[in-house]
């Protein structure tokens, strides 16, 4: 009997060591990805909190003060209010896709994060296609948005869900041309190549100088993927009252609601990379001699490295959302002519010239 | 479910009367196909408040209050329209000074209502901001009509041969500063707005009503000058003392929503320039006629007699309208705002008929969306400026 209790007890506990064994293995598979979920949710909280600090100070508003000081928990306290809230559902809508499309929406921008070079080598996946897959999964998100629009069984929904796919497609378009001559110039697709091929020479390295047209293109292209204000047909308010989000609310509204902010974060990181020079300090030798993050190295170097590709991102988000309350929003047809008939012969020729440089310089 | 694949689907969209860009409670029956809109209808009546019949069994003072409903964006000339319908009617005469001060007082209506059309119709366009901006301006005029009138949207200040109070000391200087600060406001409107690509896109050749066209639909105002017609009741009526100042009225030639646009923001600094030189010229003297509180006969009868009325029950001043009918009208912001008055020797109007000029700008609606895109119904809706108020009575 005695020994049959000891040989249990040691059995058991040989078992629960291995199921911990296991837990602790998994939680540390998860630690890389949790890690950077929840960074960019931080990220998206502080967007949130931009754009309405901004959009105050540029319609000579306030803007939020209460939550927090300068209202920096105003963006949790909206998440929060959205978390609790009944969460509705269209009676005689398609319940299925009605409750899937936000979740493809998120999901989809979220995996386009994996890419993304925070700092030197700091990346969850240096994929040799790394800027590709970006294009190809923000391609899911538009679906999504179609299933949920279709699914709310609204006409104001169903409009917007096509509008999103109309214009998603004719701006994927000439993106795509842009990226391949950025890849042209790097000789690779990989991001982190990418930023290191604009490492040299401070901020002259950067392709904003080698590909102006190009730059300019994503940056358009890459604001009508998010469905910002120029281009935010697919909500428009005015005409579609909340276009795909129209019968949303509580926490499924809040997934379109941080899906776009998703995509904004993740298109100006995408410039921040492509063009900004990604997370180089980018000053001349002038400036700092003896000075190379790359060779810095361990934690101080990453730290820098994640404040630079930030700084560059957010910089380039205030021109984005400064733009959004400044311009009125095009009109469908004026959108899909210039995405077609205007943006991509101009990354076409772009393509073109870029191709025939490397070509003559080889 | 056996639908041919070749068919035309029509989309049959339902905007309103809770849409947020349909300016109010207008609601409109769109048929669509894809993001052509093929045929509109617009249904009224939502904000239906009787306000004729309720003129039928109310003296004009009693009345004046429900006016400032009809528009309630631009409060001062419904209330000019209904003591000028009574003041023609009987030929009272208005002081000087009472016709300058209402001339201030519609002028910096007509800019608070062009204001608060400028706002929501870049809003309809989707520029959020000019929202913002507009009611930074519009607050100043609210402050000035407060400081005169005690009420800063439902006035309640025209009186029949003049104004209910005197402008308080001071007021000239503060509207002055109001019209210097206001021209920089109308300069960065332009500098923001009238040249921005994406804007001029989205207006330009938008909504394009044609000369003969527009005076075939009757309508008024900035929509018919902004279609070559150069027709300001202002300048061919003469009533209140237009004459006396120095102002052109403004006029474009294509007739689309951006020469609307175009005519509503130069009348707002044409405004301007009547109320500074009414400002400076403004004169002495009564503002009120008061031979016009001219009271409904009251029968003879004895001293506690069954009908005789004791001093504290004396019924408010009443304007005995004669047994006569016309037609008043005034340049409103929006057009041209009428009234046919018929008087039946009392004091109530026999008839009040309205001709507001948002409903009768809104006809042409559903000729200008056809064949244009969803997102032009609300730069054409915008651009004719209506007030459901208004339009419903």
């Amino acid at each position: 009997m005695i020994i049959d209790t000891k040989e249990l007890q040691a059995i058991n506990s040989f078992s629960r060591l291995e199921s911990l064994k296991g837990v602790y293995g998994l939680i540390w598979l998860l630690v890389p990805i949790f890690t950077p979920v929840l960074g960019i949710t931080i990220g998206i909280l502080v967007i949130v909190w931009l754009e309405r600090k901004i959009s105050a100070g540029v319609q000579q508003r306030i803007g939020p003060e209460y939550a927090g000081p300068l209202g920096i928990l105003q963006a949790l306290a909206d998440g929060t209010k959205l978390l609790l809230k009944e969460d509705l559902l269209p009676s005689r809508g398609d319940l299925f896709l009605f409750s899937l499309g936000p979740s493809i929406a998120v999901i989809s921008i979220l995996l386009s994060y994996s890419v993304i070079p925070f700092g030197y080598r700091l990346v969850l996946a240096d994929l040799s296609l790394g800027v590709f897959l970006w294009i190809s999964i923000a391609s899911i998100a538009p679906i999504g948005l179609l299933m949920s629009g279709y699914g709310s069984n609204n006409k104001y929904s169903f409009l917007g869900g096509l509008r999103a796919a109309a214009q998603s497609i004719s701006y994927e378009i000439p993106l795509t041309p842009c990226v391949l001559s950025i890849s042209l110039l790097s000789n690779s697709s990989s991001t982190v190549d990418v930023v290191e091929a604009q490492s040299k020479y401070g901020f002259w390295g950067w392709n904003l100088w080698r590909q102006p047209i190009g730059f300019a293109v994503f940056v358009i292209s890459s604001l009508a993927e998010c469905e910002r204000l120029p281009f935010d047909l697919p909500e428009a308010e005015e005409e579609l009252v909340a276009g795909y989000q129209t019968e949303y609310s509580g926490i499924k509204f809040g997934l379109f609601y941080v899906a776009s902010y998703l995509n904004l974060l993740v298109s100006s990181l995408f410039v921040t990379v492509l063009y900004l020079g990604g997370w180089n300090l980018s000053l001349p030798y002038i400036f700092l001699p003896h000075f190379e993050i790359n060779e810095v190295g361990g934690v101080f170097g990453m730290t820098i490295g994640i404040f630079i590709t930030l700084a560059k991102a957010y910089l380039f988000l205030f021109i984005s959302i400064t733009t959004r309350w400044t311009l009125p929003r095009m009109r469908m047809d004026q959108l899909l002519n210039l995405g077609w008939k205007f943006l991509l012969p101009i990354s076409l020729g772009n393509l073109l010239l870029t191709t025939s440089f490397q070509l003559f310089s080889l | 479910m056996t639908v041919l694949a070749t068919r035309k689907d029509l989309m049959i969209v339902n905007m309103g009367p809770h849409h947020p860009s349909m300016h109010g409670v207008l609601r409109l029956i769109i048929t669509l196909d894809g993001e052509d809109v093929i045929d509109c209808e617009p249904i009224l009546g939502y904000l239906h408040r009787g306000m004729e019949k309720i003129a039928e069994n109310r003296t004009i003072i009693q009345y004046l209050p429900y006016v400032t409903r009809w528009d309630y964006l631009a409060t001062m000339f419904t209330e000019a329209i209904t003591v000028n319908g009574p003041e023609q009617l009987g030929n009272i005469q208005v002081p000087k000074r009472a016709r300058y001060i209402r001339v201030i007082m519609l002028e910096l209506s007509r800019i608070a209502s062009h204001l608060l059309w400028l706002g929501p119709f870049m809003a309809d366009i989707g520029a959020q901001t000019p929202f913002f901006y507009i009611f930074r301006e519009r607050e100043l005029i609210y402050d000035l009509f407060e400081a005169a009138t005690g009420m800063r949207m439902m006035h309640n200040y025209f009186r029949i041969g003049g104004v209910a109070a005197d402008l308080p000391h001071g007021w000239i200087d503060k509207c002055l500063d109001f019209c210097d600060y206001f021209l920089t406001g109308v300069a960065e409107y332009q500098k923001l707005i009238t040249r921005n690509p994406i804007f001029l896109e989205r207006v330009e050749g938008v909504g394009v009503v044609g000369g003969e066209e527009a005076i075939n639909w009757g309508l008024s105002g900035p929509m018919l000058r902004a279609s070559g017609i150069q027709w300001d009741l202002r300048k061919v009526d003469h009533y209140e003392c237009y004459d006396e100042f120095d102002w052109d009225v403004q006029w474009q030639k294509e007739g689309d929503s951006l020469s609307r646009y175009l005519v509503r923001i130069g009348e707002m600094t044409e405004s301007i320039k009547i109320i500074q030189q009414a400002l400076e010229g403004i004169p002495g003297g009564p503002y009120e006629n008061l031979e016009a509180r001219r009271f409904d006969k009251a029968k003879d009868s004895d001293w506690n007699d069954f009908d005789y009325r004791f001093l504290s029950k004396k019924t408010s001043p009443t304007f005995e309208l004669s047994k006569q009918e016309l037609y008043v009208r005034v340049e409103a912001p929006k057009g041209e705002l009428g009234v046919f008055l018929i008087g039946d020797r009392s004091a109530f109007p026999w008839r009040w008929k309205i001709r507001p000029p948002g409903f009768i700008n809104l006809q042409i609606l559903p000729q200008l969306v056809k064949r244009m895109k969803l997102a032009d119904i609300m730069t054409i809706l915008g651009s004719i400026d209506i007030i459901m108020g208004e339009v419903d009575r």
